[in-house]
């Protein structure tokens, strides 16, 4: 029921019901005012639940909003705001809210207390995957994912500030306008829709005017500060190291196909003010989980700030001054208070309602909605009927992010309640109610005190005005959970009750944490907000000890639910990894190449030609180009690293296990590198441009990987190396040519014939191409005749077309990763699929590489006997030799007679292709004593692919093992 | 969203205690020494951009040698100017770092990511920033700040 | 977390690869003998408390930095370019 008739509405549904709700308002707040009081179904008994909050600690009306791939479940009615057309569904319910077939479940309490799960599917062991665990998955779980990707936007951003306040209630508002007056830079957020916190409301006044006046004049004073970042909506989530806080903003306003409906911010504060309130606690008392049982404070909330009355005849049952509040608002408004109950002794309280002093609710009444309840007052029990019952058993401080790095907060006896302890997180003060300051008059003082603190600690010089307010003393007397039979509610989330956290110190679960893992209680998405404070207080009885031992369990990030899709915004599809395009990228695709990634490079996989309708065809035909004419092949992706100085010679030997020093100008050394561990990291070759002045070659996996390496050679190892490194991989478009005709091609192209004096194997220097300055090199990963030519980036895209359209007159053309990766298998050459981090140089037979004329990277740990005994596995060729004539890479090895089981195994293979050379199925694997096994016949089995070979040991250089063919 | 195009672009790292004699002589040839740790500088004919850990990127045909290792960089860059009211909006949902006018000022330049890439930020107006990444990037760069803008301006 | 780079100032740890103990600047002599390159190699302390370690401004500036800090209160305490760590 509304208190005044709105002038603006819309219409949503609810469970397919349409709603009239205003816009901005809660969904809560509308289902009220329409009269809807069964929202949703517990998570466990599939009780009938209703409304209980007004904010974001909300345990009951979770509900899903949408349908099919942008439904978001477990959404709090609460916060949800009301616009036109939203579709909101109940969760948890089937066939339909009111009549839930699993609400047997409730029938079945008595089986389904608390370790339920634990005691019953332990046995037959067999039955848990096949039988509980699917049951108990569909029956578990609140809202469901619609499995369909989402095409929502999200958003995630970064902010910086001086100070960031959280919570703009009266403290919060209090300590933005000192430190904003004082010129400091500052975020203050707040969860709700509108900063004000209670003063929105709470019926007072500050200064002598409506509290919510005040408010809007303090928001126009910070909206005219530059200094000053109001943030609505957003939830500080959490609290990190350094001053790091994760924050969820939920943006307003209609949709749009490009707007994104949450945003995760990470905000930077060299100081924070945490002024994030308090939260109501509830009383534990038998069925007080009835649709119309609410907090006290919410009923407030609905009736001051919505104008929404949540019932017509209203009980309020409390054990502290605030809930008299509730019972005079709600007068105040027009609606029948049917009592004020406290269950202190001799209360004084003016109204026009009854006060009945130390009395107690002890049951409720009505299964889908609240009809009545019994209050016992002196051993007195008696009915009264109501459709709404406002409980308040305290208030919590909202302590939780104190407690994100480690704090653990301090009980207070005066308030019955946990505060922060100080100093819990570097930087971070507290101020207001969250501090248990619990007075207006206080929340502005300490507000205003902390942020005048903060500013001078920034080097400002604050001023502290405090205005006038609601003074009136916060007295309770605790009260957790009454005696009595029935099920007196704690967690109403996860359904755990007084008897659950009983059963738990029964059976010695008796610290916080075991009790909490055991029930369940604080571990739905609410994380307990509400009913912590009540389970330790019961918990701590039922041990017989006193709360501040008992202890809490330990709050996490993130305060409120934060959605994956936040978290991750923007990292999907194109934004998942950036894409590194090569100069021929766009030649290659137009020639119909796939593309294949590498690390984040894309490069052609084959150059598919008409009536080739099998990659193996064109992989074939392309290795052809290179073994009987000339082939062309973009490696621009391979790590290029230009060193220079003094001292270059002098890093390489340090770096790479053979020696650079010697290495004459204008000529190439293949180079192997170790990490200190004595394991193979990388290899390459590298060029000598000049005396102090060389260009290394990665491998493009390891690309950057080498550069750290380097960088910590040269900054941590040997900072008095004088030499400096630069990537130069994205400067150079590098094609390979290789293959007989490979001089042929590039005398046709170059501004100057290649003579073979000038151009030995591993010759390199400077060229030109129709006048652009560019480098050769005359090295091979095909064992071919073959070069590499590089050409500053911008000329990339016409060289490799002036290429492949020589290579096509000559019988050649362009070749991709398949035929790169056949061609380097027949001759035996190794990538990191045989570099793959536990191989040594002894393992691929380049232990005699290691030069012990110097110190390198690697040297002395490779030396250790365990990495150069025989009995490693080592680098060897396989060949079919049994009527299966397919190997697979990442098989296992095993003697002919041998079970194919793991203690048996011999070694494993890395890599395997067809070799169209030799007619033939290749693999390169390692085997125990490889090297002394060539010839012998073993077998190769697949467990994954169930494939099994016999196999001949081989050299692992298939193909013209004498290298006449590069060197020719 | 502009490209800019730096048509002579080098890395200049000094050797071994030459960083002032390398200032010293690029002041000589281009009217510009080597600029402090996170600035740029910039003449009518040149511009200096720290650039890292003892390198600078200069935008200018320099000769070093002895001074420092000089390597041409003219191709490896990728460079766009992005300019507009919601430019430090756009760059806050891409960029970790605090890029506030009042901490981040003209002639500023940083080292840091946007979002998965290596790049370097240089503030070059009130409302004006030149990001540089690497070339085979530059697509993703477009498409990360497009995508960026995009959701910034369907906020309102 | 937050490392504040020698040279760029604070930044996101996103921004920093992490290598291991500081112990690294302290290379053994080739003929150290096994146990020292063992200490180097393999054997760490894991302490409650201070730890110096070795972290790479990789999508940053490229400087190898030593970073003081503490594993129980996560409070960075220092760091230092490791160029300049006199050895």
């Amino acid at each position: 029921m509304r208190l005044q008739e709105p002038e603006d509405t819309v219409s949503f549904t609810f469970d397919g019901q349409s709603i009239r709700g205003v816009p901005g308002e809660p969904v809560a707040a509308a289902l009220m005012a329409a009269g809807v009081k069964l929202v949703a179904r517990s998570f466990k008994y599939h009780r009938p639940r209703g409304i209980m909050s007004a904010g974001s600690e909300e345990q009951n009306a979770l509900v899903t909003v949408g349908r099919g791939a942008q439904a978001e479940p477990n959404v709090r009615a609460t916060v949800l705001e009301v616009s036109a057309g939203l579709e909101v569904f109940s969760q948890n319910a089937w066939p339909s809210l009111k009549y839930d077939v699993m609400a047997v479940n409730d029938l079945m309490a008595p089986f389904l207390g608390a370790g339920f799960y634990y005691k019953t599917f332990m046995w037959p062991k067999a039955f848990w995957e096949k039988l509980y665990e699917p049951i108990i998955r569909r029956a578990a779980g609140l809202g469901g994912l619609s499995g369909q990707p989402n095409a929502d936007r999200y958003e995630k951003a970064f902010a910086f500030c001086d100070v960031l306040i959280i919570g703009g209630g009266p403290a919060g508002l209090m300590a933005a306008l000192t430190a904003g007056r004082a010129g400091a830079d500052i975020i203050l957020a707040d969860e709700d829709t509108a900063m004000g916190g209670r003063l929105l409301r709470e019926v007072e006044d500050i200064d002598g005017q409506p509290a919510a006046d005040w408010v809007e004049e303090a928001l126009v004073e910070l909206r005219a500060l530059p200094n000053v970042r109001l943030m609505t909506r957003t939830t500080v989530t959490g609290a990190y190291d350094q001053g790091t806080y994760g924050a969820l903003e939920r943006i307003a306003g209609p949709r749009h196909i490009d707007k994104p409906l949450e945003c995760f911010w990470r905000v930077v504060a060299k100081r924070a003010i945490l002024s994030a309130g308090a939260l109501e606690r509830p009383i534990a008392f038998p069925d007080n989980d009835r649709p119309g049982v609410m907090m006290a404070s919410a009923v407030r909330s609905y009736v001051n700030r919505w104008g929404v009355a949540p019932g017509k005849t209203v009980a309020v049952f409390g054990n502290n001054d605030d809930a008299h509040r509730t019972a005079h608002d709600l007068a105040a408004a027009g609606i029948t208070v049917a009592a004020l109950i406290d269950s202190r002794p001799d209360i004084q309280a003016e109204g026009d309602f009854e006060v009945l002093s130390n009395a107690t609710v002890t049951a409720t009444k009505g299964r889908h909605a609240l009809e009545g309840i019994t209050v016992t007052q002196d051993g007195e029990a008696r009915e009264i009927p109501v459709d709404c019952l406002a409980i308040s058993g305290g208030w919590n401080p909202t302590v939780h992010l104190t407690c994100h790095m480690n704090g653990r907060p301090t009980w207070r006896e005066d308030i019955a309640s946990f505060v922060p302890t100080p100093d819990s997180i570097p930087g971070m003060v507290t101020a207001g109610a969250c501090n248990g300051a619990f007075t207006t008059a206080a929340c502005l003082k300490e507000g205003a005190e902390a942020a005048a603190d903060v500013a001078r600690g920034l080097g400002l010089k604050p001023k502290v005005t405090v205005p006038a307010a609601d003074e009136r003393a916060y007295k309770i007397a605790p009260l957790w959970a009454m005696p009595g039979k029935g099920r007196k509610w704690i967690d109403f989330q996860n359904d755990v009750h007084v008897k659950d956290i009983n059963l738990a110190a029964q059976e010695n679960f008796r610290s916080v944490e075991h009790m909490k893992r055991y029930t369940t209680q604080g571990m739905a998405p609410d994380q307990g907000k509400s009913s912590n404070v009540v389970a330790l207080a019961v918990l701590a009885d039922a041990t017989g000890r006193g709360i501040p031992e008992t202890g809490t369990t330990t709050f996490r990030p993130p305060f409120v639910p934060v959605s994956i899709a936040a978290m991750g915004a923007g990292s999907q599809g194109k934004g998942f990894a950036p894409e590194r395009l090569t100069t021929s990228h766009h030649a290659s695709v137009a020639r119909g190449a796939p593309m294949i990634e590498a690390g984040l490079w894309y490069r052609p996989s084959y150059f598919p030609q008409q009536g080739e309708t099998y990659w193996r065809q064109s992989c074939d035909r392309e290795v052809g180009y290179v073994r009987n004419a000339v082939g062309v092949c973009d490696v621009s992706t391979l790590g290029k690293i230009d060193i220079q100085g003094p001292d270059a010679a002098a890093l390489l030997d340090f770096v790479y296990v053979n020696m650079f020093s010697t290495l004459k100008q204008g000529r190439v050394r293949y180079g192997l590198m170790l990490r200190e561990d004595g394991h193979v990291m990388d290899d390459g070759t590298t060029a000598r441009l000049g005396p102090e002045h060389f260009v290394m070659t990665t491998t493009t996996a390891a690309a950057g990987q080498v550069m750290r390496h380097l960088e910590f050679a040269l900054q941590v190892l040997r900072p008095d190396l004088d030499a400096r490194i630069a990537s130069v991989t994205e400067q150079w478009a590098q094609f390979a040519v290789a293959g007989p005709r490979s001089r042929a091609l590039l005398n046709a192209v170059l501004d100057a014939r290649l003579t073979d004096a000038d151009w030995p194997f591993m010759a390199c220097g400077d060229v030109a191409v129709a006048g652009v300055a560019g480098r050769l090199f005359r090295i091979s990963f095909s064992g071919e005749h073959a070069y590499e030519l590089a050409v500053p980036a911008r000329y990339g895209a016409s060289l490799f077309r002036l290429l492949t359209a020589q290579a096509e007159t000559l019988g050649g053309g362009a070749y991709g990763m398949e035929a790169l990766n056949v061609l380097r298998i027949e001759k035996g050459f190794i990538t990191h699929a045989e570099i793959h981090g536990r191989v040594t140089a002894f393992d691929i037979g380049m232990d005699r590489m290691i030069s012990r004329k110097k110190d390198c990277i690697g040297q002395t740990a490779a030396a250790r006997s365990g990495l150069m005994s025989e009995e490693r596995e080592q680098l060897v060729g396989l060949k079919p030799v049994g009527a299966v004539k397919q190997l697979t890479a990442g098989a296992y090895l095993f003697e002919p007679g041998a079970a194919a089981e793991r203690i048996n195994s011999q070694g494993y293979t890395t890599s395997e292709a067809y070799s169209p050379t030799l007619k033939t199925g290749l693999a390169l694997g390692f085997l125990k004593r490889g090297r002394a096994r060539h010839g012998e016949v073993i077998r190769m089995v697949d467990h994954l692919r169930e494939i099994e070979a016999k196999v001949e040991v081989c050299d692992p250089v298939f193909f013209d093992p004498d290298g006449g063919r590069a060197r020719g | 969203m502009t490209e800019v195009v730096l048509e002579r672009l080098v890395l200049v790292s000094p050797y071994i205690g030459q960083a002032k004699w390398a200032s010293a002589a690029l002041k000589e040839q281009i009217g510009l020494g080597l600029s402090a740790p996170g600035r740029a500088i910039s003449n009518r004919r040149a511009r200096v951009i720290w650039a890292g850990q003892r390198s600078w990127l200069v935008a200018a045909e320099v000769k070093l040698e002895g001074l420092a290792a000089v390597t041409d960089q003219s191709d490896a860059w990728a460079s766009l100017r992005i300019e507009g009211a919601g430019v430090e909006d756009v760059l806050a949902r891409l960029v970790p770092i605090d890029l506030r006018a009042s901490t981040f000022k003209g002639g500023h330049t940083a080292r840091t990511m946007l979002a998965h890439m290596n790049v370097a930020i240089t503030r070059v107006g009130a409302q004006a920033f030149e990001v540089m990444a690497m070339r085979s990037m530059a697509g993703t760069l477009v498409h990360d700040l497009q995508a960026a803008a995009a959701q910034v301006t369907a906020r309102g | 977390m937050r490392i504040t780079c020698p040279n760029c100032g604070e930044r996101d740890r996103r921004e920093f690869y992490y290598q291991g103990d500081a112990v690294a600047l302290a290379r053994p002599a080739s003929d150290a003998g096994p146990q020292a390159w063992d200490d180097y190699l393999h054997n760490r302390e894991n302490p409650a408390g201070d730890t110096q370690d070795l972290w790479f401004h990789e999508a940053g500036c490229g400087a190898w930095i030593v970073v003081s800090r503490n594993t129980v209160t996560h409070a960075i305490d220092s760091t230092t370019l490791a160029a300049t760590v006199k050895r």
